[in-house]
């Protein structure tokens, strides 16, 4: 019973770990996909 | 699989709440590795030119799509899968996962890709996306796969629209040619699927799925393999005619289009014993890896610029 506790809250945190990484890689893509889009623009804001 | 595990119930797992493994394979990678692969051919093919971050992005959004179709397929079906030796061992019929826990997962994923493809390539393929997901889950899963032998027939379209998206993600729209790349798949399906089913066609009547060797028997299976493999290896040559492949496409869509052919009749021929069941096996193997040739040539042959043979209409489509 305790070695099944343990395993359950291994795969807990497993599973939470996969989420956390998951989202910090679609962070990453959003960053990295808007600075593609946004292309030379970038550099020179509308703003005169 | 061994014959015992034909017959067994499959093995429950003593700690319920899946290992992220568990998670994964509920995505059906293989499935999604060839859905991502057909669709990077489309995004490759399609005219201009995409920023390769754009169509990495583009690309991981159909991979999890895909995922999401799969993972709602073995939520709805986890009795079926329960009952078959192939799929007795998913993570739903074992109880690892429960079938809530995939649904929920599959719907989330769904959501989020079809919405992340929209933001990041264009709202038409995540339409495009949206619409084969839920095609595949409402149309196929819930709806034809129990009801008619035509299932794969016309659930394969759900299947063969990844290039299509590839396309769309890459122009904003689908063309003649991104319609060719659909129909391979789409007759390609098929035959690759009653092979699998002349495989394993007492693990579907047990399941009580209507598959073509089940309901009409092998004899009509192997004859209706047959046909398809008829139209599908001169339409696999089409792209050569339409500017999508060039020389190199022509000549292995031939050669490959008639191998697949003489695997058909071998098929149709053998209908007793092990020789039958090894034509069918072949023909199964065999098909994954014509499919699979036929898009990595013409993603070459794309890659390269060469996509334009002797063959080619002197007019555009």
């Amino acid at each position: 019973m305790a070695n099944d506790d343990a395993e359950r809250k291994r795969r807990q945190r497993m599973r939470s770990l996969a989420i956390a990484w998951a989202l910090v890689a679609l962070v990453v893509l959003f960053f990295v996909v808007t600075i593609v889009r946004l292309g030379p623009n970038v550099a020179h804001p509308l703003v005169k | 699989m061994s014959d015992v595990s034909l017959n067994a119930p499959p093995e429950t797992v003593a700690v319920p709440g899946g290992d992220v493994a568990e998670y994964l394979a509920l995505l059906k990678p293989r499935v999604m590795f060839l859905v991502v692969f057909t669709a990077l051919v489309g995004l490759v093919a399609a005219p201009g030119t995409v920023h390769p971050v754009l169509a990495i992005a583009a690309l991981i959004c159909i991979a999890v799509g895909a995922g999401a179709a799969g993972a709602l397929n073995m939520w709805y079906d986890a009795d079926i899968d329960a009952r078959m030796a192939r799929t007795a061992q998913r993570p739903v019929p074992r109880g690892a996962i429960s079938a809530d826990e995939a649904l929920s997962f599959g719907t989330v994923l769904a959501i989020g890709s079809v919405l992340c493809l929209g933001l990041m390539a264009n709202w038409f393929a995540a339409a495009l996306l949206a619409l084969t997901i839920a095609f595949y889950v409402v149309v196929y899963t819930m709806w034809l796969k129990r009801l008619t032998p035509q299932n794969i027939v016309i659930g394969g379209a759900a299947g063969a629209v990844p290039p299509m998206i590839g396309w769309a993600a890459a122009t904003g729209t689908v063309s003649f040619e991104s319609f060719v790349l659909f129909l391979i798949i789409f007759l390609w399906t098929p035959p690759h699927f009653w092979a699998l089913a002349l495989i394993r066609v007492r693990d579907y009547e047990r399941a009580g799925v209507p598959m073509l060797p089940v309901v009409s028997g092998e004899a009509e299976t192997r004859r209706q393999i047959l046909i398809y493999s008829l139209i599908l290896a001169p339409v696999g040559v089409l792209p050569a005619f339409i500017g999508l492949g060039g020389t190199l496409y022509a000549g292995a869509s031939v050669l490959l289009g008639g191998i697949f052919i003489l695997f058909a009749i071998a098929c149709y021929r053998q209908r007793v014993g092990a020789e039958a069941e090894r034509a069918a096996r072949n023909l199964f193997a065999y098909s994954v890896l014509y499919l699979f040739l036929l898009f990595a040539v013409l993603l070459v042959e794309q890659g390269f610029g060469l996509g334009s043979s002797p063959l080619s209409l002197p007019w555009t489509l």
